[in-house]
């Protein structure tokens, strides 16, 4: 009977694993990037990883709920091309403002689709998240077409460039993030949050709303999904439709890889925070390890799949030994 | 207590025939010729076949349940076809090795999304998601920018081209009830379909009942996937050419024609002539969108919607209050 046993230790802090993993990366990029600490790169680096952060905390906050959100990376397209043909490369910050809270409104509305077929229509979270994922991208190739458009330059630069105290912008977006999480788990919503997640016929029978606790996950999604799309969009300073396709998948591993199961009611928002700042360090050292530009796709998609697979392994392994 | 009294696949038929004659209003649709409408229809069930056999593995993993589906299908369709067309290179006694290589490239694909999910539990979208960007990276690796080779000319003669100068029914839609008959065998005459059809409603009651799950399950995803390299190897052999994209396109109807077709998306009741049906409704749709010249954005957008209307009709989970 060891007295801190594995196990114990991955209950009680469910974002081990990913710490873990954060430390092991963050060592191998510094030996290949020995600056990776100064403040320039610190910046480029962590305003390239808030997207996918905001991304992840969102769908984070879904998969506790027992749902999963596919059609996230549509929003960030839909966001994307609404600020780069609106507000275009010569528009004003008044413009840029006005179409922030568009985008905002439209995140919150395409999170409330979702939350209206998968919470009062009763159907199935993945599928319908992938139809509407359809829906969003299709409606993104909409507003526009082909790649293009963007936002000026002086207001990407707020966001590529603001580091407050000498630190990145993207920490205080974190710790802003991470405090309003330890404030929602305390409250009321919290433990309803945690309740669907876990059982939710049996939250039912015990009166919590699980109606609307599911219909409120997809549309804080959805809002976070739109504040993703404002950062990803401000950092590249361009529009273009396909832009959020592949970030579904990456921030669904990122909250798989901060230990907060896709089954639901485990886990928290910090872990796959961690996990995503995590996924976006291995995306460093596979840029730095010059692979051949052939296999990047091979490897990156690897790299995935054993990330997505760790939990099942390390779970098997276990077993294995008891 | 059953609400509808038509069976889903009738309704697909019905829908199918309803869309034929509304195009036929369109100004550049068969109009009052009856021959030019029948060669129509031939064209239009002529193209479906390629998404009915790559929706057939679909159908087999949908019907297994416990949310399965494949994503990995559009890749693998890619895949295939580009190793079909480098292997064939133009000789008719290559064919029957492409189709063998098609068959267990596919087949290996599949067992290793069956291992993921049986074993390490991930779940089935995540997983095939995953592979899917594997696939893409072995393709890129594969492809390295073009690839050269050809299909052979019996290819063509057997998949392309009509039964003969007098019959003009396209050997495709031969090949295709030939394989909608095996399809049918499989799911209603053999021992493996019982099983499917037994894990499909309830995993824990088939086990007791001396299914072996997890064995059904790996063979579930390595036949899908086997089928949709089948699938590759015929739309090769059909348009004769290959590229990167050509396989992700039958991907979203190949789930949205199971879904009109009737098949349960949670699983455990279904059938393949209703995905038929599904494949010929959806391949309408495409081709009536491309008709009316509607952009990549407007089809995207009208595939989701068509899901959507299909899972809100079929798709209602139980709701709470029972």
């Amino acid at each position: 009977m060891k007295r801190f046993s594995w196990d114990e230790l991955m209950n009680r802090y469910p974002a081990l694993f990913a710490i873990l993993l954060l430390v092991v990366a963050l060592i191998i990029n510094f030996i290949l990037q020995p600056n990776m600490f100064a403040r320039d790169t610190l910046n480029s680096n962590m305003r390239v990883f808030l997207p996918m952060i905001l991304l992840a905390a969102g769908q984070a906050i879904v998969i506790l709920g027992g749902g999963i959100d596919i059609s996230v990376g549509g929003i960030v397209s839909i966001v994307n091309t609404i600020l780069a043909t609106q507000v275009g490369l010569n528009g004003s910050p008044e413009k840029m403002w006005t179409y922030v809270f568009v985008s905002l409104g439209a995140g919150i509305l395409a999170g409330a689709i979702n939350g209206f077929f998968i919470a009062f229509l009763r159907l199935q979270p993945i599928i319908t998240t992938y139809a509407t994922s359809f829906l969003y991208v299709g409606f993104a190739l909409f507003i526009l077409p082909n790649p293009g458009g963007g936002i000026p330059a002086a207001i990407a630069n707020v966001y590529r460039n603001t580091t407050p105290l000498g630190l990145p912008l993207a920490f205080y977006v974190i710790a802003v993030v991470l405090l309003i999480w330890m404030y929602v788990r305390s409250t009321r919503f919290g433990n309803y949050l945690y309740a669907v997640g876990g059982n939710a016929e049996a939250a039912y029978e015990t009166a919590v709303p699980v109606t609307w606790v599911l219909f409120s996950t997809y549309v804080v999604s959805g809002f976070m999904a739109a504040l993703a799309g404002i950062a990803i969009t401000m950092l590249s300073g361009s529009g273009n439709a396909e832009i959020g396709v592949p970030m579904t998948l990456t921030s669904i591993t990122a909250v798989v890889i901060g230990g907060t199961a896709l089954s639901g009611g485990v886990g928290g928002v910090a872990g796959p925070v961690v996990g995503a700042i995590t996924l976006g360090i291995i995306q460093n050292i596979i840029s730095f390890s010059r692979i051949d530009t052939w296999w990047e796709t091979f490897v990156k998609a690897t790299i995935i799949v054993v990330a997505l697979a760790a939990p099942g392994i390390i779970n098997l392994l276990r077993r294995k030994k008891v | 207590m059953r609400r509808f009294s038509i069976s889903p696949p009738v309704a697909a038929i019905l829908l199918a025939i309803v869309l034929f004659l509304l195009s036929g209003f369109l100004p550049n649709g068969f109009g009052n010729d009856i021959n030019v409408a029948i060669a129509q229809a031939t064209n239009i069930v002529r193209l479906a076949v390629f998404l009915g056999v790559i929706a057939a593995g679909q159908t087999l993993v949908i019907i297994s349940g416990f949310e399965g589906i494949d994503l990995s299908a559009g890749s693998v369709v890619t895949l295939t076809a580009i190793l079909t067309y480098v292997t064939v290179k133009g000789e008719d006694d290559k064919v029957l090795l492409a189709l063998l290589i098609s068959l267990s490239v596919g087949a290996l694909i599949g067992f290793i999304n069956g291992l993921g999910i049986t074993f390490l539990k991930i779940s089935p979208f995540v997983m095939t998601l995953g592979m899917s960007g594997v696939v893409t990276g072995l393709i890129i690796i594969i492809n390295h920018g073009n690839v050269s080779g050809k299909v052979a000319p019996i290819m063509t003669r057997l998949i392309a081209r009509p039964l003969s100068p007098d019959i003009p029914i396209p050997n495709a839609i031969i090949i295709w009830i030939i394989f909608g008959f095996l399809m049918w065998l499989l799911l209603e005459r053999s021992t493996f379909g019982k099983h499917l059809f037994a894990i499909g409603v309830n995993r824990v009651t088939a086990k007791l009942s001396g299914v072996n799950v997890t064995a059904t399950n790996l063979a579930v995803y390595s036949l899908a996937s086997a089928l949709a390299g089948f699938g590759g190897f015929l739309v090769v052999g059909n348009t004769g050419v290959v590229f990167i994209a050509l396989g992700q396109p039958f991907l979203f109807p190949s789930i949205a024609a199971v879904a009109v077709g009737g098949t349960l998306l949670s699983g455990g009741k279904g059938s393949y002539w209703g995905t038929m049906a599904g494949a010929i409704v959806l391949t309408l749709i495409t081709s009536l969108l491309t008709t009316m010249q509607m952009p990549d954005s407007v089809r995207r957008m009208v595939l989701g919607a068509t899901l959507l209307v299909m899972i809100s009709i079929y798709g209602r989970q139980r709701g709470f209050r029972q």
